[in-house]
């Protein structure tokens, strides 16, 4: 064995960031998108929605045991589904069209993970002070000061982190009776399971894992270049401008040196731990802390904004040459984005002409082929069918079964008479359903003769059938 | 001077390291080289490693608490006492446990008041389903239409021999068919006319053909006369006077289209010949009272129920 293999190590230890505190216009619109978004969150499952005494009043409520989805005046059945998947695609090529066009902006304002280690990392500040209390602090033996102020700190996240994981369940059922009972012991072991699990995630992501996660742990770090090309306006170091960085010393001209007085303010504050005058770089989320940072110390001494800011590639060669870069609607607007808008909004389009198109009400049938058919004492034939009726409706209401297609056939229930069947509110119902034919029409003397069930509700002018095949006696 | 960028950008003052530089540089290698081609060190982040060594710790503690070494007759069975055939029984347990107010309520409530009972026929209606696959299906089939031709009854049509109401098919399936085990089964016997000389070939060829008559089917008009006397001295009294036949006897309908063994001349005249007829095991002893209700209902609704 050589002493290179002796010498190498199984892992690698993190390297703790201390994010310093930054103030600027990125960090102000920050902090508004995460109350706007922590807000949607911890809102959502309590607003209240009135569909009517059958239904839940809920407005955004996922009643997986139930089996339905509401979403205020939507509620979607297990077999509307593809709605949810037309979301899912839309949020894809979204995100598609977000990344193309101003590149990491979800994983800089908007991902739960950067928004909750954001949070994280603000309880961390007000408990243990700044940058530089942290360092000392971190490199401290474990003081009574340490261990209090490492205590109070877990305290609040793990307080943070509960909070997370409880409001999540609310989603899943009714949130003032999930409430009552998840502080009672009465909720279900899922329930609580669930919040346990949330709870434990959302404190190590947020307190420990942090921008591990994103490096070590997300794809999306790594699919996203494949969006992004010259002319995607993302955050950049000018380094036409800015190099040769060096140390400003007071009232010396220095001609031959850029605007980077190699400061470290863009470093201190980075969340992820990494020098963003390096380029882009995998680690990188965009957050935009790096801008204010560096703002402000080119106000402090002087020199215009923007030696780090939101720029685009295939201006580098124009602001090089002096001249001014291209508008951000020419960046914006190209190709690639405008086929990204144009899927999002088909999809969009078609999602919401569907919504508007389907039925609250709905027929399956399925014919009983075991056996196909039986002869009764008169000679008449008979077929047996399964009829699945939906009634996607706050109402329970009568379903009037009829039939077409065939001459001497005639359509019975099975269990009661009439041609009427009552399905509840919000509910599916399997009736069986007799087609009978005389014994000498053709439809009995004949192999297989197409039939169409008919449903429709009493006093509405809706009706929906299903197609399906009758089998004579002729097999 | 030094506010203006304008001035500072130009190539040839360009003395710092180009940035891509920083990519060139290879990290360390493991050491290893396979034709040239070899490999960076990139180490695992340590909480990774940490939580790879408390597995192997937890499989440890898993070997001891659960079953998990082979032996030659077993497995070590693990301090938990875990067995997942002990759950799967205690499973079956609360369901049965679950069920057993249902199956009293079957039991309690008369026969035909089970269907004015939504859940309850409900329960009967899935239960006996499973009852019947279980002990009914080998011979009437998984679907109920029994073997036609071939003496097993078709469970869906109108046409019984022994009654179709919840009443009839509940005693039919208890005591079973004659069937000796039980002095309650329902019993008939039809003669064997042809082998036993009751009738000679002739006679049976002329009711062969008045029965043919009564079931609308082609016959020849003179033997049918013929038969109708025969007819009515030796198959009146089970089968009645206009072929309608008789749920007290288990005496098929001869007037109608549906057959137990065949509705053919030849297949007829055999049956005159060499009598025919089917046997039914009885389930009083292999089913409870409540299961025996339960597959009634699920026959019954099969679409012959009377």
């Amino acid at each position: 064995m050589s002493s290179e293999e002796t010498s190498q190590s199984l892992y690698a230890a993190r390297e703790p960031i201390f994010p310093r505190r930054v103030k600027g216009s990125f960090r102000t619109m920050k902090w508004w998108l995460l109350a706007l978004m922590l807000g949607i969150y911890y809102v959502t499952p309590w607003i209240r929605w009135d569909r009517g005494p059958n239904l839940p009043d809920q407005a955004v409520l996922l009643d997986l045991g139930n089996r339905r989805f509401f979403f205020f005046m939507v509620e979607i059945w297990p077999h509307e589904f593809y709605f949810v998947a037309g979301l899912l695609i839309m949020a894809g090529i979204g995100l598609f069209l977000f990344t193309s066009a101003l590149g990491r902006v979800w994983c800089g304002y908007a991902c739960p993970q950067t928004v909750w280690t954001d949070l994280f990392i603000q309880v961390e500040r007000w408990i243990e002070g700044d940058r530089n209390a942290r360092l000392r602090l971190h490199r401290q033996r474990w003081t009574g000061e340490k261990i209090g102020k490492y205590s109070l700190k877990w305290t609040v996240w793990f307080l943070i982190a509960m909070a997370t994981g409880g409001a999540w369940v609310f989603y899943f059922a009714d949130a003032p009776t999930l409430f009552v009972e998840l502080f009672t012991g009465q909720a279900h072991p899922v329930a609580y399971i669930t919040v346990l699990i949330l709870t434990m995630t959302t404190f190590l992501f947020g307190g420990f894992f942090r921008e591990q996660v994103c490096i070590y742990g997300c794809p999306w770090p790594r699919i996203q270049a494949a969006m992004m090309d010259e002319d995607t306006i993302t955050i950049g170091y000018r380094d036409w401008r800015g190099e040769p960085r060096g140390k400003l010393k007071k009232g010396q001209a220095a001609p031959s040196q850029g605007d980077c007085i190699d400061c470290m303010a863009c470093v201190n504050v980075c969340p992820m731990g990494i020098d963003i005058r390096d380029g882009q770089q995998l680690a990188c989320i965009t957050c935009g802390l790096c801008i204010d940072a560096c703002d402000d110390v080119m106000d402090r001494i002087g020199k215009p904004r923007g030696l780090i800011g939101y720029l685009a590639l295939s201006d580098e060669i124009r602001e090089r040459g002096g001249e001014t870069p291209k508008s951000v609607w020419s960046h914006v607007f190209r190709p690639r984005t405008i086929l990204y808008t144009v899927l999002w909004a088909g999809i969009g389009l078609a999602l919401i002409v569907a919504l508007f198109l389907r039925s609250d009400i709905d027929m399956s049938v399925s014919p009983i082929r075991n056996p196909t058919h039986v002869v009764l004492s008169d000679g008449a034939v008979r077929n047996a069918y399964d009829v699945r009726l939906r009634n996607m409706h706050g109402e329970p209401r009568p379903f009037i079964l009829s039939h077409t297609g065939a001459e001497g056939i005639t359509l019975a229930l099975e269990g009661q008479p009439g041609l009427v069947v009552m399905v509840p509110a919000d509910e599916q119902l399997s009736q069986r359903v007799y087609l009978t034919a005389r014994p000498d029409s053709p439809a009995a003397v004949g192999h297989q003769t197409p039939v169409r069930i008919w449903a429709s509700i009493d006093g509405e002018a809706e009706r929906i059938y299903a197609d399906t095949i009758f089998n004579g006696r002729n097999q | 001077m030094a506010d203006n960028p304008k001035e500072k950008i130009t190539p040839a003052s360009r003395q710092y390291p180009d940035p891509q530089s920083k990519l060139k540089q290879d990290p360390p290698t493991t050491g290893h080289s396979w034709d040239g081609i070899e490999e960076y060190d990139n180490p695992m982040p340590r909480w990774w490693v940490w939580i790879f060594l408390i597995t192997v710790v937890w499989s440890v503690g898993y070997w001891i608490a659960y079953p998990a070494w082979p032996g030659i007759q077993s497995a070590t069975s693990g301090l938990l006492g875990y067995s997942s055939r002990a759950n799967v029984a205690a499973e079956i347990d609360e369901f049965e446990a679950r069920n057993e107010t249902w199956f009293a309520q079957l039991v309690e409530t008369d026969l035909d008041a089970i269907r004015e009972d939504p859940d309850l026929h409900r329960f009967a209606v899935n239960a006996g389903a499973s009852v019947f696959a279980a002990q009914c299906s080998q011979c009437h089939g998984t679907g109920g239409a029994g073997v036609q031709a071939a003496g097993y009854p078709n469970l869906l049509n109108d046409a019984w021999l022994w009654g179709g109401t919840m009443e009839d098919i509940t005693t039919t399936v208890t005591w079973g068919i004659r069937n000796d085990d039980y002095p309650e089964a329902r019993w008939s016997q039809m003669p064997a006319f042809g082998v036993d000389g009751l009738l000679d070939d002739q006679e049976i060829t002329e009711i062969t053909h008045y029965v043919l008559r009564m079931s609308g089917q082609d016959h020849d008009e003179a033997l049918a006369d013929a038969g109708a006397e025969e007819y009515e001295w030796n198959c009146a009294s089970c089968h009645g006077d206009g072929g309608e036949g008789d749920y007290e006897l288990g005496a098929p309908a001869l007037n109608n289209q549906v057959w137990f063994y065949g509705g053919s001349e030849e297949a007829i005249r055999h049956s005159i010949y060499y009598s025919r007829f089917g046997v039914m095991p009885g389930f009083e002893t292999r089913l409870r009272e409540a299961e025996i209700r339960a597959v009634a209902a699920y026959v019954h609704q099969l679409g012959g129920g009377q």
